[in-house]
């Protein structure tokens, strides 16, 4: 008798506590939940949280759930295991160059084109390029939000000072190999350390070789099983300016991201190479600086760069309401990227990146006709940000950066490198 | 549960011995949930590992034929793969020595009578309580080329300036200086207890036969940590082997200039999450599983004098 009453009570509080775990299933069930994750943690992360905050005002039918995530690897890793399991989040970015690692169909589901024109979107209204790069077997399978090119920015008390400024204040075009020496030469006799703020490590050695080795017209061919396609000669003569960047003294040698950033904000130099995304940190540094295309070194302004894209992340069971709410929260994320372009990326939905009050923002839309220009990884399963591939370019050439390869060295390395990722059977 | 709860046999009322039931299954009803969790999170992953490592499995989901030996034979050809255990070993060889040493010279500095004891004790001890990011964040900025606190005092010194998160040569060392400073608490806080464990008459007796600072350091001191020193250099060459944490954070996962200092284990995870390579992933680090288990159980073999000896010099 003791026995049952036991289970009795026990049963009894059982039910209780599990009354209020219903009622909250019931009260959530009311609004749709979408569920978010990106990788923005830098300045561009506190743009993003306002054009959520909008969102949410202006939808109070749906329940955004967003998540930000550490850039690079770690992000790429939970997104992939996330979709792999089949009950990702509803809306991802991704990179755009790294849509084949991603298996579109296995770890990503396409875009339904009658529910964009639902929310208003158009695929003819975004850069053909990148509409190319996101299409597969005739399916659509991520959204760019934006295009985010390899800039130059410079500081203009020093440019100022180096007679590199026009009249009306802004840089005189650098065009060519000697001009670029001399401003640089000019900006160091001011500065009295460095030209040029460099980021030697991680993948920044390879968004520079990348930019010039295609302002020569080099291309570089990844035909899965065989070996990599690159013309030594310009790679090597792609090589052969950045070891003399820093072998004359002209750039920072030895310098990671965080140091190439302080050795800017410091004034120690008068230019600085990176994405355009650290409008935000300069700007609160109070940095006099000003920002421009990566110089038309070879012979054409392209330059390296790469698109943040809106995704589905695969599903097993899609819930028509919750993706019907997800549509109009990357519709309302695409149309509000005026807010985006803060950031320093280019708004890749044209009728943003035409509009006055995208044009007023300065200096983030003095490189804008840079789109055509930005060159993504050549695709591959392993290519694109955050991948094994940059992180392998990035190594051989930062060694020729600070010396420890010669150029020829250096390209050897990477070729070997990449071979073997080449034979590597692709996962996707 | 039915198993353990379900009643004995009506035993013959001669024998009043006591049931089995009553012996055993109560020490596995109280090792249970210990079991469930070691069988779920460490046994079964290990086996898994092993099954995985025969398969060409991978995160996409697009794949997972039986492959047979082929992850393991191309893993004994993969030079990445070599020269990342290469790097683990020597991170290992450089980084044991100064872990046990230091930490034994500051267990005797702070075993002394000194004012504020407590003081150094406590500064020598607080690193190790740092999480590898925040370690990681303190000696990126003290590495920095110009303006970083290392650097900076070279140059002030009249030497020149190093390039400590950038050289090939240097990158290790660096991971190792910052790893010293940050696990070394550890040692020392073992060191410091088998310290106190000392029995005062044995120095009392040393020093009445005479013996001066260094004799009794070395006859007393030293023979009476044995058995601390072979606990203190197997759980560090384990540590050390597992080396990942704070090289993954230092080098923002690149594996540090020209992959310089990129462990083992660091390139397990590059194959298994950035390149989505589970299967073969998994034949590196079952590989390296087996390593591990067989230098623990070589050091097990290795030690047991030691504690034999400090065993023998507590009953004298």
């Amino acid at each position: 008798m003791d026995d049952v009453s036991r289970r009795a009570v026990l049963g009894t509080m059982l039910a209780v506590g599990a009354l209020p775990l219903v009622a909250c299933g019931a009260g959530d069930g009311a609004r749709t939940k979408v569920r978010y994750w990106n990788l923005f943690a830098g300045g561009d992360g506190l743009l993003m949280l306002q054009m959520q905050d909008d969102f949410r005002a202006k939808n109070p039918d749906i329940s955004l759930e967003a998540v930000t995530l550490a850039w690079g690897a770690p992000y790429y890793t939970k997104l992939a295991m996330a979709a792999a399991g089949g009950r990702g989040p509803d809306v991802a970015v991704l990179h755009l160059a790294r849509m084949p690692g991603y298996a579109p169909g296995h770890l990503l589901d396409a875009f339904d084109v009658d529910l964009l024109e639902e929310v208003g979107l158009d695929p003819a209204e975004f850069p053909p390029g990148l509409i190319e790069r996101a299409t597969v077997n005739g399916r659509l399978y991520a959204l760019p939000l934006d295009t985010h090119p390899f800039v130059m920015y410079y500081n203009t008390d020093v440019a100022q000072q180096a007679g590199l400024l026009d009249a009306a204040g802004r840089l005189t075009p650098i065009n060519g190999p000697d001009a670029l020496i001399d401003a640089l030469t000019r900006a160091k006799k001011v500065t009295g350390k460095h030209g040029l703020a460099l980021d030697n490590l991680d993948v920044m050695p390879w968004r520079l070789f990348y930019a010039l080795y295609r302002q020569l017209d080099g291309t570089l061919a990844l035909p899965l099983g065989g070996s990599i396609g690159i013309d030594d000669a310009k790679a090597l003569q792609a090589l052969g300016l950045m070891r003399r960047l820093t072998e004359e003294g002209l750039a920072t040698q030895g310098l990671d991201y965080a140091g190439a950033i302080a050795a800017f904000v410091n004034g120690d130099s008068g230019f600085h190479w990176n994405g355009g995304w650290e409008t935000t940190t300069f700007s609160t540094a109070k940095t006099p600086y000003s920002m421009t295309r990566f110089p038309n070194i070879f012979g054409n302004a392209r330059t390296t760069g790469d698109a943040h894209s809106f995704v589905l992340p695969h599903q097993r069971s899609r819930d028509p309401e919750a993706t019907r709410a997800s549509y109009r929260f990357l519709a309302h994320l695409i149309k509000s990227s005026v807010t985006w372009g803060k950031a320093g990326h280019v708004p890749a939905y044209r009728p943003v990146a035409t509009s006055p009050a995208y044009l007023a923002l300065k200096p983030q839309s003095e490189y804008r006709d840079v789109t055509p220009d930005v060159q993504l990884d050549p695709p591959a399963w392993f290519s694109g940000s955050g991948s094994d591939f940059q992180n392998q370019g990035g190594a051989a050439f930062q060694a020729v950066l600070t010396g420890d390869l010669t150029p020829q060295q250096g390209l050897d390395q990477f070729k070997g490198a990449v071979d073997k990722l080449l034979t590597t059977p692709s996962p996707a | 549960m039915a198993t353990t709860i379900s009643p004995a046999p009506p035993a013959p009322p001669a024998t009043r011995a006591v049931p089995l039931w009553r012996r055993m299954p109560a020490g596995l009803l109280f090792t249970l949930p210990f079991l469930v969790f070691y069988l779920a999170f460490l046994v079964w992953p290990t086996v898994s590992s092993l099954f995985l490592s025969f398969f060409n499995e991978s995160l996409t989901g697009t794949r997972g034929e039986f492959v047979g030996l082929a992850n393991w034979t191309e893993m004994f050809g993969d030079s990445a793969m070599w020269s990342a255990f290469g790097n683990t070993v020597y991170f290992t060889l450089l980084s044991t020595p100064p872990l046990v040493l230091i930490g034994l010279v500051m267990a005797l500095l702070t075993n002394r009578a000194m004012p504020l004891r407590w003081l150094w004790r406590l500064a020598f001890f607080l690193p190790f309580l740092l999480p590898a990011s925040v370690v990681a964040l303190i000696w990126v900025w003290l590495y920095q080329p110009g303006f970083g606190l290392v650097n900076d005092t070279l140059a002030r010194l009249g030497l020149a300036e190093a390039g400590w998160l950038t050289e090939p040569d240097l990158a290790m060392v660096s991971v190792v200086i910052t790893t010293v400073w940050w696990t070394v608490g550890f040692n020392f806080l073992l060191y410091l207890a088998a310290l106190q464990q000392i029995p005062q008459h044995l120095y009392d007796a040393a020093a009445i036969d005479g013996a001066g600072w260094w004799q009794r350091l070395r006859s007393v001191t030293l023979p009476m940590l044995g058995r601390t020193t072979g606990l203190v250099i197997v759980l560090q060459l384990l540590a050390s082997l597992r080396v990942f944490d704070q090289i993954y954070l230092l080098y923002q996962g690149t594996g540090g200039p020209n992959f310089a200092a990129r462990p083992i284990l660091e390139h397990v995870y590059t194959t298994a999450f950035t390149n989505f390579r589970f299967g073969y992933a998994s034949a590196i680090s079952t590989f390296f599983f087996v390593l591990i288990v067989t230098v623990s159980v070589a050091q097990l073999k290795l030690f047991p004098s030691s504690s034999n000896s400090s065993n023998s010099s507590k009953e004298r």
